[in-house]
């Protein structure tokens, strides 16, 4: 019988009875047939894979990422709950040293959530790799943590939350955002000042293939966590990339996805999108559990997978390695652009609109962050969305020096409750969260 | 009349019931050279001074398969398998003569590359040469589609005396478990076959007509003949004999653990309102896992005649058994000989006992009495721990649905059931301990002999509905069928009653004892591709519960 080479935790909730409609893509069938080819291949057999039970999420355990509007009940399900709480579970599994590494294979998605959320964008309500993140700096005090979003879509949630953070590295390929939702995620978009490059978005021209998603992995991400050192790896696996996704334009495939994670060696992933239920995600699923576990994955082959036919061209593999260069050289410069960001002490302002198009919001953001070197920087968001709620949110990272634990207090005690329905306070030192 | 037997490691226990009491009950070493004597000699004494024609039942649960497997004792047999995309198939070899083919079918059934004839008729032949007379064929989701394994068997047929197929054996997938359970079919079948067409012969001398049951590991039985294609299935029917015994006095709506104490080991089960909890997949133990259907039990190495040492100035009970209780003419202490000593046994010999739990004594630096007590004690709390361990494990399966999240159900046992030898003395020392109500099961000596002879018969079906391929099938029965479009849940728990309904009756059935039907499983998915519905899927899983047969209620009281 098979034995992994490293334990390997595996949540795998594949909430037969939730959809966002009958016929939306994030729907009840979305696991059946990666549940089909893991029940049949034997999975839960193989001796090193532990198949834990998700947990449940807090309302607490969500406020350490979030800001919801008006509240954590109004804009989660079960389902939501569950999801996240799958993530959880494997965090537990894996900072408990229970396993080497762990895949919460679950659903619904949640990386196109934002730390403000109020409701649904993207098919995400919650960003389920940051609760997780979150609670595992809560929890087990881990400081430095790498999110490598391989989602088809810009993982704009993820960068969102961890926009002011240099503690967290999040680096996302997705494809171009002029071709794809959302359409954020160039390679300028950087970070907050206090935390330039610690975000590094690679967009990658429709018809990226297996070659190019590994020259990128192999040039750009492998050498950044090289030099970033993170604690923990966390991969937000979605698997749109694959040639058969039907909201996607890109030719990846499950031999590709499966050598990604040996040389990424995540020590969590999480499913994110990815929606060609049938002919990728059993084969991609499969994959990926197998290079998690040392297993031998040279047999999880597509039926029809032809690799002439998907080969990208030349002009694509130039763009690629333009890109790759151009993001190297943020990185290399990522000091530099912290200094120039401003005077420590200075509010530096930024406003922004967010559109929510799973439940059609139109959200305004008016943002004031501190400059600080000794940490992430606090920060407020004045939020309003319409239809819904205008808030006043604070956040005080967890990090945070004394100047910007005072600068936040000072941001909520002066904060006018009659101009705000509500307004929050993320006091992540603490590990409280106040409404007035 | 009716006749239970239970042919264990140890003792063979035979019990004669009629519908108002236990009108024999005997206990006989198991001679494991010779099963076939043992049943024979049972039966014999059993019947002395019974007209036969009185016999309207037999059922027999033996050690028989579970023996070739633990001395490997099975024909080499043939195995032809085709996987496709995944996992490497030769991981899963079952020794010798083990081919992997071409050909491949995907999680919808659908066929994504062919079968090589030429290639099977090739193996064909070489196995042939080889002297092999049985082969088992499977096919990577034949249970979605069996045609790849239907094909093979055709051309196979010429070749060999029998051939079993992959999807005959489950309505489940799980290839590595399909492949281990094929092969365990094949290769015991010869074996099975000979050893129950001479007990039936035996049987008829004697005036016996009734058509022979066995047991399964599931707790159900199933006929002869019905057994010929599944004689794997007779796996570890031992414990399941022990924990139907166990079921008329479980409580009603509540849940119990049932502890088989023997001589080596204890089996630990559960029941739920009365019905004993089934193992998700199939049978598991250590490496071997199969798919076929059992009770949920596990094994601690720890009886009334284990080894009894002291290491580390700890006490060591287990897991191995150096022969008999020094009571009872051993060499080395035992639990049983710590009952002698305590007084809570009047059976053995005292001094031989007493000697043995001094030498324990000794090495502890307490008194005889004091020793004896610590290892009474520690037999408890090891198959307690151990029990409350896989209760947390039961409580802690994951679920694959929000519904099923919300609502799972735990278990949380309030009453204990205790079986074997030693069961009568172990009771009230796991009350006081424990604060559970235990309680011996009466006549818990031969209690797996009345489970046997009245376990009712098991089978379950798995059906596989959809809507956008236009069919139902149950491969595992042979069945598959056209449906419409507004083809609903209704129609399908229908249409699974009836096979189970055939199924049952064909396995030995009474009639009169279908009415403990459950639906096990449930799902249903809309096919949506671009965005549009294109049809459902619906699964289904129905059984026929473990449970006793009606009419012998009186026997138990």
């Amino acid at each position: 019988m098979l034995k992994a080479l490293n334990k390997t935790g595996l949540v795998f909730f594949p909430a037969f009875d939730w959809a966002i409609d009958p016929t939306h893509p994030e729907r009840e069938e979305r696991l059946l047939y990666t549940q089909d080819q893991f029940t049949e291949e034997g999975i839960f057999d193989i001796s090193g894979i532990i198949e834990y039970k998700p947990d449940l999420v807090t309302p607490d355990d969500i406020r350490r990422a979030h800001f919801c509007v008006p509240d954590e009940k109004t804009i989660t399900t079960q389902s939501h709950l569950i999801s996240a709480g799958g993530a959880k579970a494997i965090a537990d599994a894996v900072l408990n040293h229970e396993v080497k590494s762990g895949f919460a294979l679950v659903r619904p998605p949640g990386h196109h959530s934002m730390r403000v959320s109020h409701g649904g964008r993207g098919f995400c309500h919650i960003n389920i790799e940051a609760i997780m993140v979150e609670y595992i700096r809560s929890q087990f005090g881990v400081k430095k943590i790498a999110i490598i979003d391989t989602d088809c879509h810009h993982g704009d949630g993820t960068n969102d939350i961890f926009w002011h953070d240099p503690d967290v590295l999040f680096i996302s390929l997705h494809q171009d955002g002029r071709t794809m939702y959302p359409g954020s995620g160039f390679p300028d978009e950087l970070g907050g000042p206090n935390a330039k490059g610690s975000n590094l978005n690679i967009p990658l021209p429709p018809g990226t293939s297996t070659e190019g998603y590994l020259y990128v992995i192999k040039n750009c991400v492998l050498p950044v966590l090289e030099e970033f050192k993170p604690d923990l790896i966390v991969n937000s696996a979605g698997q749109d990339n694959h040639y058969t996704d039907p909201l996607t334009n890109m030719n990846f495939s499950a031999q590709g996805y499966a050598e990604l994670t040996s040389l990424l060696k995540p020590d969590i992933a999480v499913l994110e999108g990815g929606y060609s239920i049938e002919g990728a995600l059993p084969y991609v699923n499969l994959g990926i559990i197998l290079a998690m576990a040392g297993l031998d994955y040279s047999g999880v082959v597509e039926p029809d997978y032809n690799p002439e036919r998907l080969r990208q061209t030349v002009s694509i593999t130039d763009k690629i390695k333009k890109t790759t260069s151009l993001v190297n050289s943020y990185w290399n410069q990522k000091d530099t652009l912290r200094q120039k960001a401003g005077r420590i002490g200075d509010l530096v302002v930024r406003h922004r609109e967010v559109f929510y198009d799973t439940d059609n919001i139109f959200e305004r953001q008016k943002e004031k962050v501190r400059i600080c070197r000794d940490c992430g920087g606090c920060f407020e968001i004045d939020s309003k969305a319409t239809p819904g709620h205008h808030i006043l949110a604070v956040h005080i990272p967890i990090n945070a020096c004394h100047s910007c634990k005072e600068t936040g207090y000072r941001f909520f005690d002066q904060a006018d409750v009659n101009k705000f329905d509500k307004v929050f306070l993320q006091d992540r030192p603490k590990d409280i969260y106040e409404i007035k | 009349m009716i006749i239970g037997i239970d042919v264990g490691g140890t003792n063979t226990d035979a019990v004669l019931l009629s519908s108002s009491s236990i009108e024999k009950k005997i206990k006989v070493p198991t001679d494991s050279e010779d099963l076939f004597n043992t049943i024979l000699s049972s039966f014999t004494r059993l019947l002395d001074n019974i007209d036969p024609k009185k016999i309207q039942r037999v059922v027999i649960s033996t050690t028989l398969t579970t023996n070739a497997i633990v001395q490997q004792n099975m024909d080499p047999v043939g195995m032809i398998v085709s996987a496709g995309p995944g996992i490497d198939p030769r991981v899963f070899s079952t020794g010798e003569h083990y081919y992997c083919v071409t050909g491949s079918i995907n999680h919808r059934g659908r066929e994504k590359a062919p079968i090589n004839k030429m290639e099977i008729e090739d193996i064909a032949k070489r196995m042939k040469k080889a002297g092999i007379e049985y082969v088992g064929v499977v096919s990577k989701f034949c249970v979605r589609n069996p045609s790849h394994e239907m094909l093979i068997k055709r051309i196979l047929n010429k070749y060999f005396k029998k051939v079993f197929l992959g999807h005959h054996v489950s309505g489940n997938l799980n290839f590595p478990r399909r492949i281990a359970t094929t092969h365990l079919n094949a290769a015991v079948f010869s074996l099975h076959k000979s050893f129950f067409e001479a007990v039936k012969q035996s049987l008829e001398e004697m005036g016996l007509m009734v058509p022979i049951q066995i047991l399964k590991a599931d707790g159900g039985t199933m006929t002869f003949e019905s057994s010929m294609s599944f004689p794997g299935q007779t796996v570890l029917s031992g414990p399941a004999a022990s924990i139907m015994g166990a079921i008329p006095y479980a409580p009603e709506n509540q849940d119990a653990i049932v502890l088989d104490i023997g001589g080596t080991t204890t089996d630990i089960a559960f029941l739920v309102n009365k019905a004993p909890l089934l193992e998700p997949v199939g049978i598991r133990r250590g490496q071997y896992k199969s798919l076929i259907r059992s009770l949920r039990t596990e094994s601690k190495g720890i009886g009334g005649d284990s080894a009894v040492r002291v290491k580390d100035k700890e006490l060591v009970i287990g897991p191995d058994r150096k022969g008999p209780a020094m009571a009872f003419g051993g060499q080395e202490p035992t639990p049983t000989d710590a009952l002698v000593v305590l007084g809570l046994m009047d059976e053995g010999d005292q001094e031989n006992a007493k000697e043995g739990i001094h030498k324990i004594a000794e090495q502890l630096c307490v008194t005889d009495e004091e020793a004896a007590d610590q290892i009474f004690k520690k037999c408890c709390s090891v198959i307690l721990k151990k029990t409350f361990e896989m209760i947390d494990k039961l409580n802690s399966k994951p679920v694959y649905t929000v519904h099923e999240f919300l609502e799972g159900y735990k278990i949380s046992p309030r009453k204990i059931l205790l079986l074997g030898g030693p069961a009568p003395y172990f009771a009230k020392k796991i009350e006081e301990l424990y604060h559970i109500e235990t309680d011996a099961v009466p006549e818990s000596s031969v209690a797996n002999a009345i489970g046997a002879a009245l376990a009712r018969t098991t089978c379950e079906v798995s059906l596989n509905a959809d809507t956008e391929l236009g069919i139902v099938t149950a491969h595992e029965e042979d069945f598959a069928e056209p449906i419409s479009k507004t083809y609903s849940d209704d129609d399908l728990v229908e249409t699974a009653y009836t096979l189970l309904k055939e199924k049952a009756v064909n396995s030995g059935a009474d009639p009169d004892n279908l009415d403990e039907v459950e639906v096990v499983e449930f799902q249903k998915f809309n096919i949506v591709r671009n965005f549009s519905p294109r049809g459902k899927i619906f699964r289904a899983k129905m059984q026929l519960k473990p449970g006793l047969i009606k009419g012998f209620e009186k026997v138990l009281q």
